[in-house]
């Protein structure tokens, strides 16, 4: 069986099309989804990529979380249907309230492009199964909302659940809380980082790492063993 | 018509760099005696009917569920004549 991974489109996103090709390369069939239809295709796990959907206007990730297709992605992830959200995708499963907390504008007030260090914190994740508690991992990271941002009693939650998935390691880029990089939630179906996995996916591009590889093929095989 | 105000703030355990930046410009402008700048969004709304009891709660809806984020921010919502 070939898993089939949706990737929405909504009016701003930038990264759909990288998000399509790691798919592929990690050996699953990406499936093009739009914001406008509530229909998902049958697939197997959606993935809402990066980019500035609806110009981050009122606020990242606020009016795309109403779109119709997320009606469906928000049903579906209650129902344990495996959910990924990049970088834009994060702020839309914060604003949904699909993960607790929400994105802020970075403390240094600049857009941060760089290769990020992370430090993977779980493993208990669709999308992290792959990886090994600990590990070091380098991706790139382009952003000015990506300050994670939640209250005290959520932060410790967070961490004694063990639902911190990454940590910003050797430079915190944005301000984000405890160098909270990435969450999940409670049943590990549904992940959002800022970081962009789907940028390095290949040796030729890129830092030619393919630390991001990992987040396809955890999930392929999570929906394969299924 | 009436105009209902809504005012989104991030709440006070929040950073603001933005209106930080602002505040450290103030002296360099000439503005002194400025301490602390908190920066907001307003929203103005144009309301079409009488805006009564049943109205104004259907706006709170909105800025609860919409305008504001409550995760970051609280509003504020005000009935202008």
């Amino acid at each position: 069986m070939t898993a089939r991974i949706g990737v929405v489109t909504f009016p701003g996103t930038l990264d759909d099309r990288d998000t399509q090709r790691a798919i592929s390369i990690a050996g699953a069939e990406a499936v093009p989804l739009w914001h406008r239809d509530n229909d998902l295709k049958q697939v197997d796990a959606v993935v809402l990529p990066g980019g500035f959907s609806y110009g981050d206007y009122l606020r990242a990730g606020a009016i795309s979380r109403f779109s119709p297709v997320m009606g469906t992605v928000i049903e579906q992830a209650h129902a344990g249907m495996p959910v990924l959200g990049i970088c834009n995708g994060f702020q839309v499963l914060c604003e949904a309230h699909l993960l607790p907390g929400a994105m802020l504008r970075n403390t240094g007030l600049h857009f941060v492009c760089r290769d990020q260090k992370l430090r993977v914190e779980t493993a208990d994740t669709a999308w992290t199964s792959d990886y090994v508690p600990g590990q070091e991992i380098s991706i790139p990271l382009k952003n000015i909302d990506g300050r994670y941002t939640a209250d005290e009693r959520t932060l410790d939650e967070l961490e004694a659940e063990g639902r911190v998935a990454f940590r910003y390691s050797d430079v915190n880029p944005n301000g984000s809380l405890r160098d909270i990089a990435g969450i999940t939630n409670a049943a590990g179906n549904v992940v959002g980082l800022m970081p962009h996995p789907e940028h390095a996916v290949e040796p030729l591009v890129g830092t030619g790492r393919t630390d991001g590889l990992a987040f396809f093929t955890s999930v392929i095989k999570k929906l394969v063993n299924a | 018509m009436a105009r209902v105000v809504v005012d989104v703030m991030l709440k006070p355990e929040i950073l603001d760099p933005q209106g930080q930046a602002v505040q450290r410009a103030l002296p360099r402008l000439g503005f002194a005696g400025i301490s602390d700048v908190r920066q907001g969004k307003r929203f103005e709304l144009e309301v079409e009917g009488p805006v009564d009891d049943a109205a104004l709660a259907r706006i709170r809806e909105m800025a609860e569920t919409f305008l504001a984020n409550t995760v970051i921010e609280d509003f504020d919502v005000k009935v202008e004549s």
